[in-house]
């Protein structure tokens, strides 16, 4: 443990180097550049504004809000685990030649992820403004979701990392995992509508709790549930440790498959 | 005091008989108990020191296990059984520029493979003067990589690999880089590093340089060691005996 430590510090630099490529290169050579983060889920909330509200009519206030903070969380999700399955695989090159600490590839394209992600809360935080939201204190308890929504896509990160090295087959397993996940997830329906035996299935989902939390606490201006935290904070844990247990034991056979 | 020990290290490949990569035809075959696997060797009890200041000298034909034992000790690979002890700072010239990313300028690459050397933040910022001068690159070097030759890519590699006075220093054939002009340069600079004191590995095909700078050698054959002992025997017989062959 103390040596993990002790490594980890000595490559500290080269963690947040890894953060600041990803994002460097995620602008480079676009005009827009940072911009597209923002224009992104404004355009994204136009289109599926008109489309659930005029055209299916739903019953959802403050629709555009609701849309923006779903497709916030969910995005951020797959983004990061997907960039995150293919991050030691990209890196082969390196793994093969040189001594880096491995888990550094997943975990750094869940941060750099995470806080390009970050980026859309200005777009929400407009639309709050425009359409005449309530501020309150417990807004900046959003900090709770999205630190344990960090932690569940480190996990999920390094499990997928670990899994595509030896099965390339996952990469198209989990486009088809994410495109349930986002089924699953109320982005664009209200979760009431879901029949009551079919919330256990719901509740298997990581993001349906801390989307709950989430919307609660900056959307509707009021404290969460705590069964809620409890059960998003349960998620945090076990894809965390089940991530690390699961990256440690298979990291030395990385690289006889890459 | 010895800087490397290794002591009985194996390494074990399985080579599967056929290459199974998709959970379908994993699953398949696993049921119809087709796995096979055939066990192959790449090291087998390999044991030798290193004492510290010493030039050591790696030798043997292709595939008997050189690059691997290189790997190991750069901790690149972990050993199937044994174990390794290094006490130092490695600086591996085995493969420059490992992890440069073509979109990135010289300067961002400086950063980035340093940083994978595992180089401090600060330590780049002080010496970048002094690597992007030995790399000669001059102004190109914030253009992006993807537009270098292959032996400027070279030449910035060996420039940031060195920057620092290593421990130890791992030397896999990179004496070649660049045009000859450069090839004295890095020679030299290696030699400085030797006079300062760092242990050397070296690999090389070419026993001329073996003889100039090892003192001694082991002799690698099948992945097992054939000798270990001062250069000029070892080499002597090497000679003989793959010649004749």
């Amino acid at each position: 443990m103390k040596t993990h430590v002790y490594n980890f510090l000595k490559y500290k630099d080269l963690f947040l180097e890894l953060i600041r490529k990803d994002i460097n290169l995620k602008y480079k050579n676009s005009y827009l550049g940072v911009l597209w983060s923002l224009l992104n889920p404004l355009l994204m909330m136009i289109v599926l504004t008109i489309i659930f509200s005029e055209v299916f009519q739903n019953k959802i206030e403050n629709f555009p809000v609701y849309v923006l903070t779903g497709r916030m969380l969910y995005s951020f999700f797959s983004e990061s685990t997907n960039f995150a399955m293919n991050s030691i695989i990209n890196n082969s090159q390196l793994i093969r030649k040189v001594y880096v600490p491995k888990y550094f590839f997943p975990l750094s394209r869940v941060c750099s992820s995470f806080i390009t992600s970050l980026i859309s809360l200005i777009p929400i935080i407009l639309v709050m403004l425009l359409t005449g939201v309530h501020f309150s204190f417990y807004n900046f308890l959003i900090i709770i979701p999205l630190f344990l929504l960090l932690i569940i896509a480190m996990g999920a990160g390094m499990i997928l990392s670990t899994i595509f090295v030896f099965f390339r087959d996952m990469g198209h397993l989990y486009s088809v995992i994410l495109m349930i996940l986002m089924y699953m997830t109320p982005i664009f329906y209200p979760a009431s509508i879901i029949p009551d035996r079919y919330h256990w299935l719901i509740e298997l989902n990581p993001l349906y709790p801390l989307l709950k939390i989430f919307r609660d606490v900056l959307m509707y201006g009021q404290m969460f549930e705590w069964s809620e935290l409890l059960i998003a904070a349960a998620y945090a844990v076990i894809y965390f440790l089940v991530g690390i247990y699961v990256f440690y034991k298979k990291q030395d056979r990385f690289i006889f498959h890459i | 005091m010895n800087v490397i020990e290794v002591n009985n290290v194996s390494m074990k490949y399985r080579l599967a008989t056929e290459k199974v990569d998709s959970i379908k035809q994993y699953l398949i075959k696993k049921a119809k108990r087709e796995l096979h696997y055939e066990d192959f060797y790449a090291l087998n009890e390999i044991s030798f020191s290193v004492a510290k200041g010493e030039v050591f000298g790696i030798i043997g034909l292709n595939g008997a296990g050189k690059s691997t034992l290189l790997k190991i000790i750069s901790g690149i690979l972990k050993p199937t059984t044994g174990s390794i002890k290094v006490s130092g700072k490695i600086a591996p010239l085995i493969e420059l520029g490992a992890g440069f990313n073509g979109d990135l300028s010289g300067i961002e690459n400086i950063y980035l493979n340093g940083l994978i050397l595992g180089y401090s933040k600060k330590m780049i910022k002080s010496k970048i003067e002094e690597i992007v001068e030995f790399s000669e690159l001059g102004k190109f070097i914030h253009t992006p990589i993807k537009n270098y030759s292959s032996g400027m890519k070279a030449r910035l590699g060996f420039s940031i690999a060195t920057i620092v006075q290593p421990e130890i220093l791992i030397v896999d054939e990179v004496l070649s880089v660049g045009d000859i002009k450069f090839k004295e340069k890095s020679e030299k600079k290696i030699l400085s590093m030797m006079e300062q004191g760092a242990t050397i590995l070296f690999v090389s095909h070419s026993l001329g340089q073996i003889e100039k700078l090892c003192e001694r050698v082991v002799w690698l054959e099948g992945g097992r060691v054939r000798k270990i002992g001062h250069t000029k025997e070892i080499i002597e017989e090497y000679k003989k005996i793959t010649l004749n062959n």
